[in-house]
């Protein structure tokens, strides 16, 4: 079974870490990441740009691009998407596209990704 | 992290948007701070031991005002109760407290916070020291390491700033929508300010530098309580775009290397994809503002991955446009050094000359005419203006880069006697 750990913590005190600590603990984390890459468990990771940087795309008739985070706690998280943009005009026109599949009234956020490692998990 | 600096870190992170949140309830800039020093202590007692609240901001105003109250009855034993005294069942109250408390409150608390300390009748550097002090919590010796004066002087200048701002009563009520849009503009004033004092700072001088990392700090919380403006956006970008460039900026001697000579591969990366990822998003809105002008400057400098790449036709013409949202000289000589790129130094000079009247004592503008008369071989005249620019240097730093190019002059052709008397 795949699993998605989704990562949450405070943005204003990771945010403040110096460069040192940050280095520090990404490094620790690399240490997860190699032991999981060898045993071929290591799926994409991602780190997220501050949600200052995020987009919200609104399903509905006509999608509603608001800028910021997704905010709302009605609706639940229920997947995600790691896609190629150009730009976030096209990060948007993929968003759009996507909501087209059903009519439900749920929401995108968009956000841009700072650190990438694309793994090789089997599927 | 250790506990201790987890801890640190929430308050730094917390107290804009707490003290300000004092201020509202005690209309007292002092009353405030001191709650919010208070409600610090008791959060390094306590959160060790029962691990910290989920919304420490939410915990700080609400530990805060109960001791600004407690202060203010002792100081006024006459003075009636006040109503809420349920305060000191923290537990029970914490929750709806913090909902109470939604982003609207928190956008215009923090926004009236950082427009007293704009208060147009201080000097900027008053407005600087006061920002950093009041809303960032720097200590008063950090301020004075940065502006170099003694810790007794900031003490002075921050206090004297401090009794200002209380005469002029800053009106407590929502903002309406002009007053707010009008209140953020100085505030993001004052923002740029900060972020150009530490910008300014040269290679020996990382705490005036720390300064850039607090404009960003301050930028992404305001962008936070005010998500969707795009000036805002492009103020934060700029910041984002220009510290990136940091660890190039400077040689292993401490002396300034110039944009096209840096490592490109030394900015550093992050900082360089949210500032483009917000001027993207700023962009969308179509609403064409100094600042995002700025950020498209610098995020044109950012995408070209070598000097060569750089689309140097586009910033001349985002030049154009901020001369007209933001008419100045200096931007005119900025945007001289891009038509140098594109249509060569004659064109740029004959850009720049009209200019002297209004820039004579204006250090870039002789560096750079200094530059493009020795482009054009007019060797005795480029003597001159870089004569002028080292005279007017406003660092040791300064100074040396334009005597690199009289030397490097002097090497190509020796002064004449006549260039010697009019140098």
């Amino acid at each position: 079974m795949l699993y998605a750990i989704l990562c949450y913590d405070s943005e204003d005190v990771v945010s403040a870490w110096s460069k040192e600590e940050d280095a520090a603990v990404m490094a620790k984390l690399a240490v997860v990441h190699q032991k999981l890459a060898a045993a071929g468990r290591l799926g994409p990771v991602a780190r997220l740009l501050p949600t200052t940087a995020a987009t919200t795309v609104r399903k509905g008739r006509e999608a509603l691009v608001l800028d910021g985070p997704f905010a709302e706690t009605k609706e639940q998280l229920l997947g995600f998407y790691i896609v190629d943009c150009a730009d976030l005009d096209q990060a948007i026109e993929t968003a759009q596209e996507l909501s087209r599949a059903s009519s439900t009234s749920g929401a995108y956020e968009l956000r841009p990704i700072g650190y990438f490692v694309p793994g090789s998990a089997p599927g | 992290m250790s506990e201790l600096a987890w801890i640190e870190a929430a308050l730094t992170a917390a107290r804009p948007r707490v003290v300000s949140a004092l201020l509202r309830y005690f209309r007292d800039l002092d009353t405030a701070e001191e709650a919010f020093q208070d409600a610090s202590l008791r959060a390094l007692g306590t959160w060790p031991v029962n691990g910290p609240p989920r919304d420490p901001t939410g915990w700080l105003i609400l530990v805060g005002r109960n001791r600004g109250i407690d202060v203010r009855r002792r100081q006024a034993r006459q003075a009636p109760l006040p109503e809420e005294d349920h305060l000191s069942n923290l537990d029970d109250a914490e929750a709806p407290l913090a909902e109470r408390l939604d982003q609207a409150d928190y956008r215009d608390d923090v926004l009236r916070l950082l427009f007293i300390c704009c208060h147009p009748e201080l000097p900027a550097n008053q407005q600087i020291a006061l920002a950093l002090r009041i809303v960032s919590g720097l200590g008063v010796a950090r301020i004075a390491r940065a502006f170099l004066v003694s810790e007794a002087a900031m003490e002075q200048r921050i206090t004297r700033a401090k009794a200002r701002v209380a005469a002029a009563a800053v009106p407590f009520e929502t903002p309406g929508a002009p007053e707010r849009a009008e209140r953020l503009g100085a505030v993001a004033a004052i923002l740029y300010l900060i972020f150009n004092e530490g910008y300014s700072a040269g290679a020996a001088e990382p705490e005036r530098a720390g300064l850039c990392d607090e404009a960003i700090r301050l930028a992404r919380l305001l962008l936070r309580l005010f998500p969707a403006e795009p000036e805002i956006m492009g103020l934060a970008a700029l910041f984002l775009l220009q510290r990136a460039r940091a660890a190039a900026r400077f040689d292993a001697a401490g002396e300034v290397v110039l944009l096209e000579a840096q490592d490109r591969r030394l900015w550093n990366p992050q900082m360089i994809a949210e500032g483009l990822a917000l001027i993207d998003k700023a962009m969308r809105h179509r609403r064409a503002g100094a600042y995002q002008v700025q950020a498209a400057i610098a995020a044109l400098h950012a995408r070209a991955a070598r000097p060569e790449e750089t689309d140097w036709a586009q910033i001349e013409q985002l030049y154009a446009a901020l001369e007209r949202l933001q008419p100045s000289p200096v931007i005119t000589l900025n945007r001289a050094v891009a038509v140098l790129q594109l249509h060569g130094p004659a064109a740029a000079l004959a850009m720049i000359e009209p200019l002297a009247p209004r820039l004579s004592g204006y250090f870039h503008y002789f560096g750079v005419k200094g530059a493009l008369l020795r482009k054009l071989g007019r060797t005795e005249e480029a003597r001159t203006a870089f004569g002028q620019a080292i005279a007017l240097a406003g660092s040791a730093a300064e100074a040396a880069h334009i005597r690199q190019h009289l030397d490097q002059l002097t090497q190509e052709s020796p002064p004449s006697r006549q260039g010697e008397r009019t140098g």
